[in-house]
């Protein structure tokens, strides 16, 4: 008897359908990933008098046409799984234009209950709405709600109970007229489609013939695998088309979207909606008179970008350095309680290295979802890319593109990791994908690190003027990159910037937490396992082969003797001679370093770096240079321990006392083309494993790749110019 | 300087409009692109002249035919504009508003 009731929830975007989502199911919902979009599927549970329902957010959408992927998902979860009830959640305070999606939900035939929610700022409005007749007009369950604080969940389910009960699985879709010009078309295409049984199992008859004359690509394509049927149709709406486009000088797509508007107004105006005036200015608007205006609208952009980049890296940078504090503990004690070798390498330096750089990320992707979750809901995003746009287009990217920027180290020592995850934002395609592309090459906060040392280096005087000079030259690297794909790769007109300004609304503290804790779990269970096995692998990659058994016994020998020696000292005791001692402790030291250089270039990772060299040569770098920078790709911090290891030197040291920094600037090896020839490199040779990896969760693993093998190949262009071209002038 | 040919038959409300250019004594009314529009002016729109997606995008945000719109403001770079109508506000970059054909009141 108590089947379990399937409820959709459909809504325009910043309708408060995700707040009515979270309200109804509460936190318990479950992520999941629709399939080729990067908008998470919810879905959640509500009891209802003895039955349950189950309730799946769909991805917010303006309406049901098939142009982007949101919208196809939305319709398919409705064609596909047939849910019994869809709910469409509506703004009410802008009841026109949030009625198009509900009856093109209604024209499907689905069960629709309506939501009208922000019923309180239409009262305040002094617009009057009577759901009643809204009800009998549609032909549709109408609930009044604020979703905010709640009101009218349970009436929401309560109707989608008696409706489901009521209509039985039976779907009745809603008919009007599209004027005398498609109406007899329309007629002749059902006809033949129900003669034919035309797809006629999976949609409504009238529904298929409106989507021929909307040139809906994704039926027309299924259409065309169905029957030859499909032909016919095409042929049918193009005559029609060529007959509107002469009489009318307009198009069927255009002229359904107009009756369908019709429709709604000429419902609305039966005394169903009434305000006072359509076009009166809304409070949001006149607080941009001042958020946008000329010269503040900027500057107070600024402010905030800066402060929500200060509060992520410098607030994030305690709980960060604390995880990390707490990683480093953790694998001395591992590595106290099982002795040296292979399996206490494996867990130190592979499993718990592997596990804190991907928690080490985590706060600070917290703390910025939190921010951006915050500003989105706040409407403030919107803003930021209503006012870049002009910006930003000039190289084919979209307003939304600042952010993701910024975050990557459009600010130095930012990190692409959350960076690339805040591309969410953008509902551009192309240009998503090119931002996707071009933000790792932002001055993050681990190169920030090479940098320093390098700078200590070879331009000790000049460290600031060297870092302002590395991010002008990331920005304009970045944006002209992305012109160039955009141009090639990802050729095409821009996505079109029509978006809603949505009204400024405080967000609920319960709606930033729920979404910032979804990307956080998503990023620890999905990234988090990638970023994790593959830094594993590079630890295999540095390590193996190892040794082998008869030059680790002759360093063996050598150490021990050494200790030995030590030992013998200890027991004497005499206070003279403590600075023969620390000869001794300076030697065993000494050892230690080259025998961990030896092992570097004996490993996998090492003779790759080795056999690179004759290449790397034509960018200047020696082999060191090779070994650190595979090395870097696991983590752009492992570059300066890795040249010190590289170079002989105690790897943990060469951090804190610049003495890689001494032995760098007295190497004859590093002249000048030589060294901006590898700050270039750094900069823009490959994203770090993670940042790859959440590229692969935002885009797919073949823009992935592309991502790596492209930035590698455009950054050793780059540095062999830059080194070629140096060498020359400087003779 | 333009008289309106209107076929008010052609929908519910009328305005899927052609038009022609003829002088006028004393212009009340003017037909000109989105772009052209002032901050605060208001104006309705007569044509959508945008086809495939951004077509599409125009008419999902409400913006067919009928409507009545105002010019709430611009980009600090003067691109994209922002328009309130429908009880609600959006932008669109101003070469999209080319598209568009509004008729304002002098």
């Amino acid at each position: 008897m108590s089947r379990v009731i399937t409820v959709a929830v459909a809504g325009q975007p910043n309708c408060g359908k995700s707040t009515m989502f979270n309200a109804i199911t509460g936190a318990a919902a479950r992520v999941g990933n629709y399939p080729g979009i990067t908008v998470e599927r919810l879905e959640g549970t509500y009891r209802f008098n003895d039955r349950d329902i189950k309730l799946i957010d769909l991805p917010g959408t303006y309406s049901l046409t098939s142009y982007s992927p949101e919208e196809i998902v939305a319709r398919n979860v409705i064609i596909d799984e047939r849910p019994d009830v869809v709910i469409d959640m509506v703004d009410a305070s802008s009841l026109e234009r949030s009625l198009y999606l509900a009856v093109q939900l209604l024209e499907m035939g689905v069960p629709t209950v309506v939501g009208l929610n922000m019923m309180d700022e239409v009262r305040r409005k002094g617009i009057r709405i009577d759901s009643k007749k809204l009800a009998e007009a549609l032909g549709a369950a109408v609930v009044e709600c604020v979703a905010r604080i709640g009101v009218g969940k349970h009436e929401l389910m309560q109707a989608a109970v008696q409706l489901a009960e009521r209509a039985g699985g039976a779907w009745k879709p809603l008919v009007f007229s599209y004027g005398h010009d498609l109406d007899p078309v329309i007629s002749e295409m059902v006809r033949r489609i129900e003669a034919a049984g035309f797809m006629t199992d999976l949609y409504p008859s009238r529904w298929i013939a409106v989507k021929y004359l909307e040139d809906d690509e994704s039926v027309i394509k299924q259409g065309d695998q169905f029957g030859p049927l499909s032909q016919e149709l095409k042929a049918m709406v193009e005559v029609v088309r060529r007959h509107t486009e002469k009489t009318l000088n307009t198009y069927p797509e255009a002229l359904i979207a107009d009756y369908r508007y019709g429709f709604i107004n000429s419902i609305l105006r039966r005394g169903i909606f009434k305000r006072t005036q359509g076009l009166r200015l809304d409070a949001s608007d006149q607080i941009d008179r001042v958020v946008t205006h000329r010269v503040m609208g900027p500057v107070l952009m600024l402010v905030v970008l800066w402060l929500m980049f200060y509060i992520t890296f410098h607030v994030g940078s305690y709980p960060q350095g604390l995880m990390e504090k707490g990683f480093g503990l953790l694998g001395g004690l591992v590595g106290s309680v099982i002795g040296p070798g292979m399996l206490q390498s494996l867990l130190v330096k592979g499993v718990v290295d592997g596990v804190g750089a991907v928690l080490s990320f985590t706060p600070l992707i917290l703390i910025m979802f939190a921010m951006l979750v915050f500003l989105e809901d706040l409407g403030y995003m919107a803003r930021i890319a209503y006012m870049l746009d002009r910006v930003f287009r000039v190289f084919g990217l979209h307003g939304a593109s600042a952010m993701p920027f910024i975050m990557s180290g459009g600010i130095p020592g930012g990190c692409a990791v959350p960076g690339v995850m805040c591309s969410r934002t953008l509902r551009s395609p192309r240009e998503r994908l090119a931002t996707i592309f071009t933000a790792p090459f932002m001055v993050c906060g681990a190169k920030t690190t090479a940098y320093i040392i390098l700078t200590a280096a070879f331009f000790p005087r000049y460290p600031s003027l060297v870092m302002l000079s590395l991010v002008i030259l990331a920005w304009a690297v970045a944006l002209i990159t992305a012109r160039l794909l955009r141009w090639t790769v990802i050729k095409g007109p821009s996505t079109p910037f029509v978006m809603e300004l949505p009204p400024y609304r405080l967000p609920t503290f319960r709606g930033v937490a729920i979404h910032t804790w979804d990307r956080v779990r998503q990023f620890v269970s999905k990234a988090g396992t990638l970023i994790f096995g593959i830094s594993v692998i590079m630890w295999a990659l540095m390590s193996f082969p190892q040794l082998s058994p008869d030059i680790a016994a002759k360093f063996d020998h050598e150490r021990q003797q050494l200790t030995q020696q030590v030992e013998a000292l200890g027991k004497g005791g005499q206070p003279s001679e403590s600075g023969v001692k620390e000869g001794f402790e300076e030697r065993i030291q000494q050892l230690d370093a080259r025998r961990d250089e030896i092992a570097l270039r004996h490993s996998i990772a090492g003779r790759i770096g080795s056999a690179l060299e004759p290449i790397s040569r034509l960018a200047g770098f020696p082999w060191q240079v090779n070994i650190a920078l595979i090395g870097a790709f696991a983590a752009k911090e492992v570059f300066v321990s890795t040249m010190a290891t590289a170079y002989s030197m105690n790897a943990t040291a060469a951090e804190e006392n610049f003495s890689l920094s001494e032995r760098l600037a007295s190497d004859p090896a590093y002249t000048l083309p030589v060294i901006l020839s590898l700050y270039v490199f750094i900069l823009f040779y490959a994203p770090c494993i993670a940042t790859l990896m959440i590229i692969v969760r935002e885009s797919s693993w073949s823009w992935a790749v592309f991502v790596l093998l492209g930035s590698v190949g455009f950054a050793f262009a780059l540095s062999v110019s830059v080194y070629q071209v140096g060498s020359f002038m400087l003779g | 300087m333009i008289t309106l040919v209107v076929h008010t038959d052609a929908s519910p409300y009328g305005l899927h409009s052609t038009y022609k250019k003829t002088p006028l004594k004393e212009p009340e009314t003017m037909v000109k692109p989105l772009r052209r529009m002032k901050v605060n002016q208001i104006g309705r729109v007569m044509a959508v002249n945008a086809y495939g997606e951004l077509g599409r995008r125009i008419r999902d945000m409400g913006l067919v035919p009928g409507t009545d719109v105002m010019v709430v403001g611009r980009a600090p770079l003067k691109d994209p504009v922002a328009i309130r109508l429908k009880g609600f506000t959006m932008t669109l970059r101003n070469s999209e508003a080319d598209h568009i054909i509004v008729e304002t009141e002098n």
